[in-house]
């Protein structure tokens, strides 16, 4: 059914028919309204039964959730930025035992200097977690993204994290196919776990392991994701012959064809990277765009695959490998290693910087010309950045950068942390 | 050195930030601003002798609106922050402030430890019963049927924590609780809490009026406690297991168990002094 809803709407109601048994959260901005909306259908009963807990901090979130995942409940929760940071320990803990929670992360910058707005910081920080990783390009994909994590989760006893852009998507109002239940039972078989505590057959979880076998049991965490890998394209086929639509998948190409120029992005600003090829295709740049729905586990003979014609690559990220570069484009090098081509790693919208069509259209002409820099940051501004370089030469003791910044910018930091 | 500071004169305002609060109006916090800086005043101190810690709330904005040193952290560390800052700095006056959440919910264990500990702090916690910050969710004092928030459905249907009781079992050594209402009273507590020695823990009544506005009524609820301090931390739990929240405007209790300080010697001394004490 087409209805017109918030993101975070949305996502929890697409949550509620996979018919999770717990759900742990603690609010942070911008994961607050899913969290909330799904308290609501508890509430009024829309979502029953279900255990919803409201929890004293993220760490214990994850820690309840590894609990009721354990005792062989479906079990959810979701956050956001420091929230994801502080449950760290657990989340390494939630995929180590190979428990299938599923947690949505309404991607935010982390600090410090503390930032409310988007980028994907607070998630490729846990890129080696062990967690599979989706990232939703709309509020459509967010929440078909939702249903088929718990499938993939269930079927792999493996957590799944679905990312969606902050404020962008969980606080966007757009237009959405909503499922139907009957829909949703018939792709989402009943939770069936594969290790769980059950006193009729003792087993005890979280056993310690010394070298004789721990590399193996990592081992066949990384074999494990390899299976993901041909595991996620059938479910997304199974979802279109479901629900109708293509959703999920691991990649997703637009005008690649003959492309000669190919940018490579993850999120919600695929759609502005589309609307500017369309654009730049009318005046017949050849340029396209792969975007990677599955960050872990990376697809890497898809990415090749799909980028393996093109003359270049631009890896535009909202995300940074501080001291090296990219996060993204050091993924996607990896699929390319061998191959000639010029690649470039933009890093762009961090802590909510806009992306706006306008620099894309410089940055990607520049790019046709090969005349990027092989590490871009996008619409940087240089005299702040010079200011506070110079004013560190001159004084010893410069001060806090972000305070600095802000006083020569003149402006006050945001609100709702 | 004899610092003129002494005979220097303060006015509250000379410890405040040129920054204007965004807290709403009518928000209890303004008059904690307010007393914090007006405590300070009173006690002369001069503000680059003071230091400010806190970490993510509407209430733990408090270290960017004055103009002593401030260090605005993580959601709940600001207790371990303060204890790094005033062990490597004794000099310095430090007093913490935030949040029922961030002091009681994600920072709960190192409140129980700060109190252990009793290292020389002034915790100033401003109990609104909700987490304002993020628009309105139960707290750990929060009352069991209170239905306000989505993420408690039912309400938390558990039981409120009891920050002073709780300090006092774990170590605290100097207990009050005011009211945001009676700003020059909680500046003369404050001030006694900063120069009570070893941990202090105040909490102010203050009320957030845009996500439970119930709580504008607790400026006709509350009354001043009928209990004169003592040193016996039992009588004092005791007698605040049997109230209703709501007796203020009282320091309940001052301890004298010593604050935790490293032992610092001068060493005034030469390197080769120094090298010849340690030498085995
Ligand atoms: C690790 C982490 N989790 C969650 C948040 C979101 N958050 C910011 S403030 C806050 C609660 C604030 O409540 P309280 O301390 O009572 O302060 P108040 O706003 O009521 O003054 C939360 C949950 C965060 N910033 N960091
Ligand atoms: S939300 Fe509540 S606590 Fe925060 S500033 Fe407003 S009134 Fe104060
Ligand atoms: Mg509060």
């Amino acid at each position: 059914m087409l209805k017109q809803t918030e993101g975070s709407r949305a996502v929890a109601e697409a949550v509620a028919m996979c018919r999770p048994e717990v759900i742990c959260a603690y609010p942070i901005s911008p994961q607050t309204h899913i969290v909330e909306a799904l308290g609501e259908m508890v509430k009024d009963g829309t979502l029953s039964p279900c255990e919803f807990i409201n929890v004293e901090s993220e760490f214990a979130a994850m820690s309840v959730a590894i609990g009721s995942s354990a005792a062989g409940a479906r079990s959810y929760t979701a956050t956001a930025s420091q929230g994801l940071l502080f449950m760290a320990e657990a989340v390494y803990n939630a995929s180590g035992l190979g428990l299938p929670i599923v947690m949505t992360v309404a991607n935010r910058a982390i600090g410090a200097p503390i930032n409310i707005w988007n980028d994907h910081s607070d998630a490729l920080s846990q890129r080696d977690s062990g967690w599979l990783q989706l990232f939703a390009e709309t509020n459509q994909e967010a929440l078909d993204l939702h249903i088929q994590a718990f499938r993939l989760a269930e079927e792999l006893s493996l957590p799944v994290m679905v990312c969606m852009d902050g404020f962008i998507l969980t606080h966007a109002y757009e237009r959405v196919d909503m499922p139907t239940q009957a829909q949703v039972d018939a792709y989402l078989p009943k939770y069936v776990p594969r290790q769980m505590l059950d006193p009729g057959e003792p087993v005890s979880i979280g056993a310690m392991v010394g070298p004789e076998a721990f590399m193996e049991v990592r081992y066949l965490a990384h074999a494990k994701q390899m299976e993901a890998l041909e595991l996620i394209p059938s479910y997304a086929a199974e979802f279109k012959s479901v629900f109708g639509r293509d959703s999920g998948g691991l990649t997703h190409t637009y005008r690649t064809e003959d492309a000669e120029t190919i940018i490579v992005a993850m999120g919600s600003v695929l759609g502005t990277i589309k609307d500017v090829i369309d654009e730049m295709r009318e005046e017949g740049h050849k340029i396209g765009v792969l975007g990677i729905t599955l960050f872990r586990p990376f697809p890497l003979a898809r990415v090749r695959e799909s980028l393996q014609g093109a003359k270049r690559v631009v890896v535009l990220e909202k995300s940074m490998a501080v001291g090296l570069g990219g996060i993204l484009s050091t993924n996607v090098r990896m699929a390319l290693s061998g191959l000639h081509m010029h690649g470039y790693t933009v890093i762009a919208g961090l802590g909510g910087r806009a992306i706006t069509k306008k620099s894309l259209h410089g940055l990607f002409r520049q790019a046709e010309q090969d005349a990027l820099e092989p590490l871009t940051f996008l619409d940087l501004d240089w005299n702040m950045v010079n200011k506070q370089l110079e004013r560190e030469k001159a004084h010893r003791r410069s001060g806090p950068v972000a305070e600095n910044l802000l006083r020569d910018v003149g402006v006050v930091a945001a609100r709702n942390y | 050195m004899e610092s003129c500071a002494q005979t220097k004169k303060y006015a509250a305002k000379d410890y405040k930030s040129d920054l204007k609060p965004i807290w709403c109006p009518g928000c209890g916090d303004y008059t904690v601003l307010n007393a914090i800086t007006r405590a300070l005043a009173e006690l002369a101190l001069p503000p680059e002798e003071v230091a400010v810690v806190s970490g993510i709330g509407c209430s733990s904005r408090i270290p960017a609106y004055t103009s002593v040193y401030g260090f605005h952290g993580v959601h709940g560390r600001a207790l371990p922050v303060a204890t790094g800052l005033k062990l490597a700095r004794p000099e310095l006056t430090v007093l913490v402030t935030g949040g029922d959440g961030d002091g009681f919910s994600i920072g709960g264990n190192h409140f129980l430890h700060a109190c252990r500990r009793n290292v020389d702090l002034t915790y100033i916690v401003m109990d609104n019963q909700v987490y304002g910050m993020t628009k309105g969710q139960a707290s750990p004092t929060t009352a069991p049927d209170w239905e306000g928030s989505k993420l408690t459905p039912e309400g938390t249907g558990i039981n409120p924590f009891q920050p002073l009781v709780v300090g006092l079992a774990s170590g605290a050594n100097f207990v009050a609780r005011v009211s945001s209402s009676d700003p020059v009273n909680m500046a003369k507590i404050i001030v006694e809490a900063i120069r009570h020695p070893g941990f202090s823990l105040v909490q102010v009544l203050s009320p957030c009026v845009t996500f439970r506005p119930e709580q504008a009524e607790w400026r006709d609820i509350v009354r001043t406690a009928v209990v004169d301090v003592t040193d016996d931390a039992a009588r004092a739990a005791r007698r605040l297991m049997t109230d209703d929240g709501f007796n203020v405007g009282k320091v309940l209790y001052k301890g004298s168990r010593p604050p935790f300080r490293p032992e610092f010697e001068n060493t005034n001394g030469s390197v080769a002094e120094l090298e010849a004490r340690f030498a085995l």
